[in-house]
C-alpha cells in the first residue's frame, strides 16, 4: 500500500525532472541561423553545408524528412513558415511547393551554372544533384547476355514476375514520368499496364534491392546509389546482384535531379540565395563529388565520385524536368490499380 | 480536452468534403479501395483473435499454473513491447521473405502485440476474487466450465481494452506492415502523400479509417456494457491453489519458450547482427548519447502529461456513464487510429495559426504526443477505475472529506496502478514515434527514432543498428513498470 500510494508522486517526480531535460531545447528558431527543410540524404547536404559555412560564415540549421513530408508541411506553413531554403531528393516535391506559388526567382548566377534542363520552367528552383535509372540483377537468375535492351522491354510478355518496382515512392514515377516524356501517353499508357501484369511491387528501392539479392526475384529498377553505397558498406544487400545501366539514350537511363529552391518567405533571403548559389557552384559541387553520398554532380566540369563510371558513359536521354508530370503517372497508377 | 483530440478529426473530415462529393465518390469507390478495406479487416479481425487467445493462454499459464519460473516467464514475455514493431518486422524479412504475406503479417503482428492483451488479463486474473471460482467448484462446474463461465467474464473489462489497444494500433501501424508488404488504410494513406502530395486523396482514405475506428469503439462499447466489476476488500489477496500442470510442464514450457524466441530472438537476432557489423565503423557516442537523452527527456514529460490528461477522461467514462461522456472518451481514441502524418499536419495548421509563437517547440510537440497517446493512458486508467469502488469515495465524501481531498487520499492511490500502467505505455509509443517528432520538433532536437529513421534513409543499417538498440533498452524500464503489477500476482 505504502508502495501503491508513492506512484503518483514518482510520476509527478518524472515531470518536474524531465520538463527541466526536455526545456533545454525548447523555445522558438535561432534568427540568425539559416533553415533549410531538407529531404536530401542528410550525409549528401551535411557534406555541403558544411562546406557552405566554412567559406561564408553563415551558420545553417536542417529539418530532416521525407519529400512528401516536407512539401506537404510547407504548403500547410504557408507564408508563416520557418524556413529559408527548401532541398528535395526528386523533382515532384519541389513542383509541388512551386505550384503554390512559395519559392523566390532564382539568381543569374544560378541560372548560368545549371543547365537549362535541370532547372524548373518558370526559373524558381535548380537541380544540384542527380541519381540515374538502373537495373539491378541477380545474374544466377538472369545471365548478363539476358538482360533486356531497353527499360521498356519489361512490358512484354516474357517479362511476367520476374521483375520489381517501388512504385509508392518519388523516385520510381520519375521515371515513368520520363517515360512518358520520351514516348508519349499511348506507349507510356501501355508501358504502365504491363507494369501493374508484369512486375512485382516493393515498398522502396533498397527493398527491391534485398530482394534481387536474395534471389526472390530476378531484377528489379532502382537509382543507381542504393547499390554503390551498399556496396561501400559492405555489400550486405547486394552482394549477390549486379547493376546494369541501359544507355544509349533509353528512358531507362533516365537521370532524376534532387532541387533546391529559396522561399519567398524567407527572412534571411540573400543569406538563402547565397546557399543556392554555393550548391549549385563548382566548390559545391566538388563537395558533394567528395561526400559519401554517391550521387552525381550536375556540373559538368566537376567529375563525379571515383566509384561511379562518368555521366557522359550512361549517354541519359535528354529530358526537361519541368516536363516530367508526376501527379499524372500516380493518376494511371490508380486507374490501374497499382496504387 | 476532446476538442484537442478531434483536431486532426475536423481537418481530415474538411478535406474530404472540400474535395467534392463526385471526387471522394470517386477517390474511395475503385477496386484498390475494397481491396485495401478487406486487407485491413482481415488483419484487424485476425491480429485482436490471435493476441486475445495467446495473450490470455499466457496470462492464464503465468498465473494461474505450476509452470516453473513463472515469474521470470512473465517478464520475459512482456519485453517484446520494449521492441519496435518495425524492428521485429525487420528481423522478420531478414530471416526470411515468406512473411510478407497475410499469414506472415498475422504472425509478425501478433508476436509484436500479445502483450497488449498478456499483461492486463494476467493483471486481471490476479485481481479476481477466489471466492467466486470456489462457488463454482462447489456447485459441480468443472475447471473448463469454471474459466468459461465465471474466469472468462470477469476478464470481459481487461480483454476488451487489450483488444481495442491491439486494433488502434493495428489501424495505424505503418512502418512494421510497409516491411511486410502488407497493405492497408495506413500504408496507403502514407502511398497517397507519398506519391500524389495530395492531401485530399489520403484525407478520404483516412476517413474510411475513423469509419473502421468508430466500428471498433461502438464494438467495444457494446461488448463492454454496463457492467460494474469493482470490488470492495482488496486486501483478500489469498491465491487460489495453482493448478497442477504434471505432465503437461514439458510441453507448456516449450510453447513459452517457443513464443520468446519468436518475439523476442528474432527482432534481437538481426539487432546484433547489426551491431556487430556497425562495431567495425565508429559509433558517434555523443551524437548517440544525445539522442537518447532526447528521447527519455521527450517520453517521461509526454507520459506525465498524457497521463495527467487522461485522468479526468477515465474518471468521467467510468463514474458518469452516457453518451456525452462515451463521446468524450471515444474522441480521444480517434487520433490513436490516425496516421501519425495525418495528425501531424493537422497539428503544423492549428499551432501556425492559433499559438504561432508555440511552432516547433518542445511545448508544441508534448501536445502533439498527448493528442496521439491519449487512448493509451484512457485505456489503463478506465480499466483500474472500473475495479476502483465508488463506494469508497462515497464514504470518503460522508466523512466530509472534500472532492479535492478525496481525489487525492481516495480516488488517486486507487488508480495508483492505471497511472503508472498508462505512463508506461505512453512512454513506449513516444520513444517509437517518428512522423509527428520529424514535422514537430524544435529545429535541430534529435530522438533514437529520427536518427533511426535518417540513417536507415541513407542505407546506413550498421550505423542505424545503436539508436534501435538504445530504443529497446530505454524502454525496458517501463516495460518492467507495466509488469510489475502482473509479476506481483506470480
Amino acid at each position: 500500500m505504502r508502495l501503491t500510494r508513492r506512484a503518483p508522486l514518482l510520476v509527478a517526480a518524472a515531470l518536474a525532472l524531465s520538463a527541466l531535460g526536455a526545456g533545454c531545447s525548447a523555445g522558438p528558431a535561432d534568427p540568425d541561423v539559416l533553415v533549410v527543410y531538407n529531404a536530401q540524404h542528410e550525409d549528401l547536404l551535411k557534406a555541403m553545408t558544411d562546406a557552405f559555412t566554412a567559406q561564408t560564415g553563415i551558420a545553417v540549421e536542417t529539418r530532416q524528412g521525407g519529400d512528401s513530408d516536407l512539401a506537404n508541411q510547407l504548403v500547410r506553413e504557408g507564408a508563416d513558415s520557418p524556413a529559408d531554403v527548401f532541398v528535395t531528393e526528386n523533382s515532384p516535391a519541389m513542383a509541388l511547393v512551386d505550384n503554390e506559388g512559395m519559392f523566390a526567382p532564382l539568381e543569374p548566377a544560378v541560372l548560368a551554372a545549371v543547365p537549362p534542363q535541370f532547372t524548373a520552367a518558370d526559373k524558381t528552383w535548380a537541380g544540384f544533384a542527380a541519381r540515374a535509372t538502373a537495373l539491378v540483377y541477380n545474374p544466377d537468375r538472369l545471365p548478363e547476355a539476358q538482360l533486356p535492351a531497353s527499360l521498356l522491354d519489361l512490358a512484354k510478355p516474357e517479362w511476367k514476375g520476374r521483375f520489381g518496382y517501388a512504385p509508392a515512392g518519388a523516385d520510381f514515377q520519375a521515371i515513368v514520368a520520363a517515360v512518358y516524356a520520351l514516348v508519349g501517353t499511348e506507349r507510356g499508357d501501355a508501358f504502365v499496364r504491363a507494369l501493374k501484369d508484369n512486375g512485382t511491387v516493393y515498398a522502396s528501392n533498397f527493398a527491391v534491392m534485398q530482394a534481387v539479392d536474395s534471389g526472390q526475384i530476378e531484377t528489379g529498377v532502382i537509382y543507381h546509389y542504393y547499390w554503390y553505397k551498399d556496396r561501400a558498406a559492405g555489400g550486405d544487400n547486394s552482394r549477390g546482384t549486379k547493376l546494369h545501366f541501359f544507355g544509349g539514350q533509353d528512358p531507362g537511363a533516365f537521370l532524376s535531379v534532387s532541387g533546391a529552391g529559396v522561399l519567398a518567405s524567407s527572412n534571411r533571403s540573400d543569406d538563402a540565395r547565397a546557399l543556392v548559389e554555393f550548391l549549385t557552384s563548382t566548390a559545391g559541387q566538388q563537395a558533394l563529388s567528395a561526400s559519401p553520398s554517391l550521387e552525381y554532380s550536375i556540373d559538368s566540369g566537376v567529375a563525379p565520385n571515383p566509384a561511379l563510371p562518368p555521366l557522359s558513359e550512361l549517354d541519359p536521354p535528354v529530358v526537361p524536368i519541368a516536363e516530367l508530370d508526376g501527379p499524372a503517372v500516380v493518376e494511371r497508377f490508380r486507374e490501374v490499380g497499382i496504387l | 480536452m476532446a476538442l484537442l483530440c478531434l483536431l486532426p478529426l475536423l481537418y481530415v473530415l474538411g478535406d474530404t468534403v472540400g474535395v467534392g462529393w463526385d471526387r471522394a465518390y470517386a477517390l474511395i469507390v475503385r477496386p484498390r479501395v475494397g481491396e485495401l478495406l478487406s486487407s485491413t479487416v482481415r488483419l484487424l479481425v485476425g491480429g485482436i483473435v490471435t493476441t486475445a487467445v495467446l495473450g490470455t493462454g499466457l496470462a492464464w499459464l503465468v498465473t494461474r499454473t505450476s509452470l516453473p519460473g513463472r515469474r521470470a516467464w512473465l517478464v520475459a514475455l512482456s519485453v517484446p513491447l520494449a521492441v519496435p514493431a518495425f524492428v521485429t518486422s525487420f528481423g522478420w524479412v531478414s530471416l526470411t521473405p515468406r512473411v510478407q504475406s497475410y499469414a506472415g503479417a498475422l504472425l509478425v503482428v501478433t508476436l509484436a502485440y500479445f502483450p497488449l492483451v498478456l499483461l492486463p488479463v494476467a493483471a486481471a486474473l490476479r485481481g479476481l476474487d477466489p471466492a467466486l471460482e470456489e462457488t463454482a467448484r462447489s456447485l459441480g462446474h468443472g475447471g473448463g466450465s469454471t474459466f468459461l463461465r465465471v474466469v472468462l467474464p470477469q476478464l470481459r473489462p481487461a480483454l476488451l481494452g487489450g483488444g481495442l489497444l491491439v486494433g488502434l494500433h493495428l489501424l495505424s501501424e505503418f512502418g512494421a506492415l510497409q516491411l511486410l508488404r502488407f497493405p492497408t488504410f495506413t500504408t496507403a494513406i502514407y502511398d497517397q502523400y507519398e506519391s500524389s502530395f495530395s492531401g485530399p486523396a489520403a484525407s478520404t482514405l483516412a476517413t474510411v479509417l475513423l469509419l473502421l475506428c468508430s466500428v471498433l469503439l461502438l464494438g467495444e462499447l457494446r461488448l463492454r456494457g454496463l457492467r460494474r466489476y469493482a470490488r470492495v476488500g482488496t486486501g483478500a489477496t489469498r491465491l487460489l491453489e495453482p493448478v497442477h500442470l504434471g505432465r503437461a510442464t514439458g510441453p507448456a514450457l516449450l510453447a513459452v519458450t517457443a513464443v520468446v524466441v519468436l518475439a523476442l530472438g528474432v527482432p534481437l537476432g538481426s539487432l546484433v547482427r547489426w551491431l556487430v557489423r556497425g562495431a567495425a565503423t565508429s559509433v558517434p557516442l555523443e551524437q548517440v548519447g544525445a539522442a537518447a537523452l532526447t528521447s527519455l527527456g521527450l517520453g517521461l514529460a509526454a507520459a506525465a502529461l498524457t497521463t495527467l490528461l487522461a485522468l479526468p477522461v477515465a474518471l468521467l467514462a467510468g463514474r458518469y456513464r452516457g453518451p456525452l461522456t462515451s463521446a468524450v472518451e471515444g474522441s480521444t481514441y480517434v487520433a490513436n487510429a490516425l496516421p501519425g502524418i495525418v495528425v501531424a499536419l493537422a497539428l503544423v495548421s492549428v499551432a501556425l495559426r492559433f499559438v504561432a509563437p508555440l511552432y516547433q517547440t518542445t511545448v508544441l510537440l508534448l501536445a502533439a504526443y498527448a493528442v496521439l497517446y491519449l487512448p493509451r493512458a484512457v485505456v489503463s486508467l478506465r480499466a483500474a477505475v472500473a475495479q476502483a469502488p465508488p463506494g469508497l469515495e462515497e464514504v470518503a465524501h460522508s466523512l466530509g472529506a472534500g472532492s479535492w481531498s478525496t481525489l487525492r487520499r481516495v480516488t488517486l492511490p486507487l488508480l495508483a496502478r492505471g497511472l503508472g500502467a498508462g505512463a508506461a505505455l505512453v512512454f513506449l509509443g513516444v520513444v517509437t514515434e517518428l512522423t509527428a517528432t520529424l514535422l514537430l520538433a524544435p529545429l535541430g532536437t534529435e530522438t533514437l527514432a529520427t536518427r533511426f529513421w535518417t540513417e536507415t534513409g541513407q542505407i546506413a543499417y550498421a550505423a542505424a543498428a545503436p539508436y534501435a538498440a538504445l530504443m529497446v533498452a530505454v524502454s525496458v524500464p517501463a516495460t518492467l513498470l507495466l509488469t510489475r503489477d502482473a509479476r506481483r500476482a506470480v
